[in-house]
């Protein structure tokens, strides 16, 4: 699985955006820049193109004991209120984001999203093209991952499908954990947009327990402008974590096993944003609210827990 | 994988049979169960379907269920529609005047799963055992205090008489 953002420029550490941005222009003017812009087309030329169809109910079906058991048995998973999930139509869930590239909630969400509506249900979740084209991961085309772009999100929405995007994507998947207990999509608002367009509820998804299935130490904001990772390949971030098995892991390209932090997650009710926020609503009230939402369900779970890992 | 746990109520078999094949009541005493919902014009009987979810273990997991046998007061079986593939059946049989044997069988598993299918279908059997005896702990007590309750009921009324 992956996590998709839906403002700024697109990273290739398995977090998009659905808006380009320019950044890199003058970097690949000089011959390195050239160099690996080119290569980095080649790369995207290769990556097969995910679409909706993709999609396989039976896939899932098969594959839902092997997630049952990481669920249950290695992330001893808690997923409450998912009857606030409308039982069916287009809605879109909206969540924060926590693990690394291994992305734990993501998994546990979706085996009880699963198992609750059934995988007849349409189900889709938005993620970068480079991670659906990674050695292993090709598969998650089968989950109802697709390439985040604004094209993917409104026709899963249009087809009636319930939608789950991760603002914060990689901003907030490699945040550190010591700010685990934190809501932070970094400012973006292009989710709130989406559902305004397509006018369709939005369900907050709020988890605990990724973020202590490493110790994630920096985002590597830093770094990744040192090396020109931002401008030549749009890579925002280069985390860097203590992680098994690699001890010290940098970019966490390749993974991690994770610890087998619990993981609770909490369905908040759905929010109808008309309906609450006027027929014109202003998208950063909207943005506040709901930031606020999650940071209250997310501090309510974190005094449930009592150890980090143990839960 | 299949399940199987059973009781014998002190009531008779058509009193049972009453609660086990009422569909508002199954909340009340069916352990792990968090929704068993008519879908569909066919509140009981054969053809009948229901919306039902059990928790076991991170996930709950059931589906669109229909009824396909309805031997009243006897047999009840159900099997799945949409969602995880399962089948149940309820069993009652007349011990004696007034007594009931019940049984309670589940039989679950995902085709084509595997090893991995195998693995969660055994680890997941001690916990859906557990549910069921718990299940039918519950409907003991149901129907016993509700015999209990009635027949105190009918003597205060003789008394009054």
């Amino acid at each position: 699985m992956a996590s998709t953002r839906l403002d700024s420029a697109a990273s290739p550490n398995g977090h998009v955006t659905l808006e380009q941005g320019d950044a890199g222009e003058s970097a690949s003017s000089t011959l390195l820049g050239r160099a690996v812009r080119g290569l980095a087309d080649q790369v995207t030329r290769r990556i097969p193109r995910a679409d909706l169809d993709e999609r396989d109910p039976d896939f899932i079906r098969e594959r839902l004991p092997l997630m049952w058991l990481l669920a249950s048995v290695w992330y001893r998973g808690d997923v409450r209120g998912l009857g606030n999930i409308p039982d069916s139509g287009p809605v879109l869930l909206v969540g924060n984001h926590s693990g690394g590239n291994m992305i734990p909630d993501t998994m546990v969400f979706t085996l009880a999203f699963s198992t609750f509506f059934g995988v007849e249900r349409r189900f889709y979740q938005l993620a970068h093209n480079l991670v659906l084209s990674m050695p292993g991961l090709g598969s998650l085309r089968k989950f109802g991952t697709v390439a985040a772009s604004p094209a993917n999100a409104t026709k899963a929405l249009e087809s009636g499908a319930a939608l789950l995007v991760y603002p914060g994507g990689d901003f907030e998947v490699h945040r550190p954990s010591w700010l685990r207990n934190k809501i932070d999509f970094g400012g973006r608002k292009g989710f709130i947009r989406l559902a305004l367009e397509q006018n369709v509820p939005i369900v907050p998804v709020v988890s605990i327990g990724g973020q202590e299935t490493a110790l994630f130490l920096t985002r590597g904001e830093g770094l990744a402008h040192m090396l020109f990772l931002d401008r030549l390949l749009r890579l925002k971030v280069l985390p860097i974590s203590l992680a098994l098995p690699w001890g010290l892991n940098v970019g966490d390209m390749l993974g991690h096993i994770p610890l087998p932090a619990k993981i609770s997650v909490e369905t908040l009710p759905a929010i109808d944003l008309r309906e609450e926020f006027g027929p014109e609503p202003d998208v950063d009230e909207v943005y506040d609210h709901l930031i606020r939402l999650m940071q209250d369900t997310l501090d309510a779970l974190a005094s449930e827990r009592r150890l980090p890992v143990l839960g | 994988m299949r399940v199987s746990a059973n009781t014998q109520v002190v009531a008779p078999i058509d009193r049972v049979w009453a609660i086990v094949s009422d569909p508002e009541r199954m909340l009340t005493f069916m352990s792990a169960v968090t929704r068993w919902e008519v879908a569909g014009n066919r509140r009981t009987g054969l053809g009948a379907r229901y919306r039902v979810l059990f928790r076991v273990g991170a996930a709950e997991v059931g589906g669109l269920i229909e009824i396909v046998e309805w031997e009243e007061p006897y047999e009840l079986a159900w099997t799945s529609v949409t969602g995880v593939d399962q089948r149940g059946r309820w069993r009652l049989r007349e011990v004696s005047a007034g007594r009931t044997r019940v049984e309670l069988r589940m039989a679950y598993g995902v085709a084509g799963a595997g090893l991995w299918g195998w693995l969660a279908e055994r680890l997941a059997a001690p916990m859906v055992s557990g549910h069921l005896s718990r299940s039918l702990q519950q409907l003991k007590r149901l129907i016993e205090h509700e015999e209990l309750r009635e027949r105190a009921a009918a003597r205060r009324a003789a008394r009054a008489a």
